[in-house]
């Protein structure tokens, strides 16, 4: 199918490129994000989950960055940050070399960086159009031409908008609005894409027709996409990098092939050893992780994986690894004792256990 | 194929009311006794109305039903009252994707797995809890004891679901349907609770249809798969068969359009288009609009259904053909 014509984005600008092709687009340090909740036997305590604890990792033009992580992990909490829906309680939050808060404005941010969700219908308005669905940010932006916008980009995501400019979201079909909203967070001219689990709720045959569409809008528009998903699949398939979130922290990031061919932490191990097998001959024996993730109101001491990891030592239980280059390559960094050779862990640097 | 558990002969299932929806046409389906089936398909493809058809859910003033269903020869479509409700639950039972659906929050889970053993199998209190107590061991839940006094809000996603095919299980049925019951679990939860389900079928003996849009979860799961598609099967077979020889165009789309091996940036060899309305009767095959072997015959009639060997069906004329090289 081939969905992208020649229709060239209205409006203002191919976005100014301030920090030059080096400058990562976005740089995200010590984020942090703790929500109060309700705790204690009556609920009378307040206790904060650490949802997002000291997050740090950095994005590059044109690059796709998958993110991974046990459900609750704060996969989506990190996206919502970056796009400015909820306020970090921490940390630096730098776009295209300038820091939001001090140069960059959240009204800057917002239009540089744009958010797909997962629930396609939910994050429609039922009662508008989907041409004044995809118009409405782009004029609140005060772009021009907003409804011509939302026409060239409805043809640009597959859609005739002959055919589907006056229809209401439940008059299409559950892929047909994940087109929209892509179509949508397109309006807006942004350069960096968070797609949170946006293909998770699609049929196989459908989300292969949406990975297309990225694909290509990507190469068109050199976008940059965060891209959020439980299926590592979608992500291998998609990212250029991937990144592994443990109970508010990363744990690992490495190029998408480095991970596939060895993961570098124990909790990526059993991540990426938790994909059901696709041959019928060699089904899953045992499962590669037991047991419910901790309670991120009070997370464990030290490592917080030491709990669940089958090569945890004392060391793990009283000192935090902190996120390194692994010793075999630069750009593949692993937050585990057993990579560190000082930390004291009998294991450290022996080879060919992970 | 062992002593027969299930056997669906020409079911039709039409939703009236606002809009007319040809959900089931003409579907045939068979079970053996402790056999584990996955109902593979995509969206609207009628995975959840087939079952909920087997255990009578639909609303009977909206929907026609017609064909015939035996369940461990019981006739399943004339059953009323008592016999329905000894029927589900003592028979067939059933676990969805939402476990905070079925489950009531305001009574504990031990209290709701004890109840239903009650109503079925009138047992005293006492000898319940101590079966509900046994249910969530067999499912492994860490401290059964503890967690037999909690209530719903309090359990994880993962550890909803294994209460969930706790309570499904408690009465030994001798037919289990779970419609996509990991699909909204990450991928270490999945896993577990696949593995548990595949052990715990074993240990009862119990059959299984297992609704899921995933291969993969089809591939961990089963022994047989049967490929829907617009209210009809259209590919059945045992899992190594329907996944490495798939004979229907739909079915080899699916395949191809999984991204399993699929290298970086390639294309994916997406199936174009989208699955029919279902507004009036298919009289031709569902498939063809979107097909990439269609020809006028296709078009023009329903296909024939080949049988190369007994329990091997495809509705396609082109079964025969070889698998394009791509
Ligand atoms: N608004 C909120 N108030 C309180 N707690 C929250 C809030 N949002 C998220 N959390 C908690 O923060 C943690 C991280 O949640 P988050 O949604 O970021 O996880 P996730 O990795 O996206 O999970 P999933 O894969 O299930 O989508 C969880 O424990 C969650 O319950
Ligand atoms: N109660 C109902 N009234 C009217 N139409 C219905 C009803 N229940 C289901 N349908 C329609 O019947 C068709 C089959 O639905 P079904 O729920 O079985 O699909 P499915 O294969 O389970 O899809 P999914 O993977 O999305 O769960 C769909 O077109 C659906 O809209
Ligand atoms: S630091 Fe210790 S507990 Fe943590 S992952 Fe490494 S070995 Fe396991
Ligand atoms: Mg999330
Ligand atoms: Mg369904």
């Amino acid at each position: 199918m081939s969905v992208i014509d020649a229709t060239v984005l209205p409006g203002p600008e191919a976005p100014i490129d301030k920090g030059g092709p080096n400058q990562p687009l976005l740089i995200v340090k010590d984020l942090k994000k703790h929500f109060p909740v309700r705790g204690g036997i009556l609920g009378r305590n307040k206790v904060m989950v650490q949802a997002v604890d000291g997050v740090s990792f950095s994005v590059r033009k044109g690059e796709t960055l998958g993110i991974v992580g046990e459900s609750g992990c704060g996969k989506s909490t990190t996206a919502r940050l970056i796009v400015g829906l909820i306020e970090k309680d921490a940390g630096e939050i730098i776009y295209d070399g300038e820091g939001l808060g001090d140069v960059l404005s959240l009204r800057d941010l917002r239009r540089g960086v744009q958010m797909v969700f997962q629930d396609s219908y939910a994050s429609l308005n039922p009662r508008l159009t989907i041409e004044d669905s995809i118009a409405f940010g782009a004029s609140v932006q005060g772009l021009s031409d907003p409804l011509g916008r939302a026409h060239s980009l409805m043809a640009r995501v597959g859609l005739d908008p002959a055919r589907f400019a006056q229809r209401y979201p439940h008059e299409i079909s559950g892929g047909q609005r994940q087109r929209i909203n892509i179509a949508r967070a397109l309006a807006m001219s942004p350069r960096l894409v968070v797609l949170d689990e946006a293909v998770s709720a699609l049929d196989k045959s459908v989300e292969a027709q949406v990975l297309n569409l990225l694909a290509d809008l990507r190469a068109e528009l050199g976008l940059t996409y965060i891209f959020i998903s439980h299926d590592l699949n979608v992500v291998r398939y998609i990212s250029d990098r991937v990144l592994v979130m443990y109970l508010g922290e990363v744990v690992e990031v490495a190029p998408v092939d480095a991970i596939w061919a060895r993961q570098a932490h124990p909790y990526s191990g059993s991540l990426f050893s938790a994909m059901p097998s696709m041959d019928p001959d060699t089904r899953t024996k045992k499962p590669p992780l037991t047991g419910d993730p901790p309670n991120p109101i009070n997370p464990p001491s030290g490592c917080r994986f030491h709990t669940r990891c089958r090569y945890a030592e004392a060391v793990c239980k009283t000192r935090v690894p902190a996120l390194q280059p692994i010793a075999a390559a630069p750009d593949h960094l692993a937050a585990c004792h057993l990579h560190d050779l000082s930390s004291g862990h009998e294991k450290a640097g022996k080879e060919g256990l992970l | 194929m062992k002593e027969s558990l299930v056997d669906i002969q020409n079911l039709d299932v039409r939703f009236t009311g606002a809009r007319t929806v040809h959900a089931i046409n003409d579907l045939t389906l068979n079970l053996g006794q402790g056999e584990t089936l996955a109902l593979l398909g995509e969206s609207g493809s009628g995975k959840s109305v087939t079952l909920k058809t087997l255990l009578r859910l639909l609303p009977p003033k909206r929907t026609e039903i017609g064909g015939k269903i035996q369940v461990n020869g019981t006739d399943v479509l004339t059953l009323s009252g008592k016999a329905l409700q000894q029927y589900r639950g003592a028979e067939v039972s059933m676990v969805f994707q939402e476990p905070a659906l079925a489950l009531d929050p305001v009574y504990s889970v031990g209290a709701q797995i004890a109840e239903a053993v009650r109503r079925h199998k009138g047992i005293s209190r006492d000898e319940a809890m101590s079966t509900a107590l046994d249910m969530l061991r067999r499912v492994r839940i860490p401290s059964p004891e503890r967690r037999l006094r909690n209530f719903p809000h309090e359990l994880s996603g993962g550890m909803l679901q294994r209460v969930m095919i706790a309570l499904a299980l408690a009465c030994r049925p001798r037919l289990l349907l779970a419609d996509e019951p990991t699909t909204a679990l990450d991928a270490t939860v999945q896993i577990q609770i696949l593995l548990l389900l595949r052990e715990l079928q074993r240990e009862f003996g119990m059959g299984v249809i297992f609704v899921t849009h995933d291969i993969g979860v089809a591939v961990e799961v089963s022994e047989r798969i049967a490929v829907m598609y617009a209210g009809q099967i259209v590919e059945e077979g045992t899992t190594q068969e329907v996944i490495k020889d798939p004979r229907h165009p739909y079915t080899r789309g699916l395949m191809a359009a999984n991204l399993h091996g699929v290298a970086r940036g390639e294309r994916l060899n997406a199936i174009p288009g989208a699955p029919p309305s279902l507004e009036t009767r298919p009289a031709a095959c569902s498939f063809a609009p979107r097909c990439p072997l269609a020809e006028d015959a296709c078009r023009a009639t329903l296909p024939p259904v080949h049988v190369p060997s007994p329990r091997r069906r495809i509705a396609c004329i082109h079964a025969n053909a070889p698998v394009s090289a791509e």
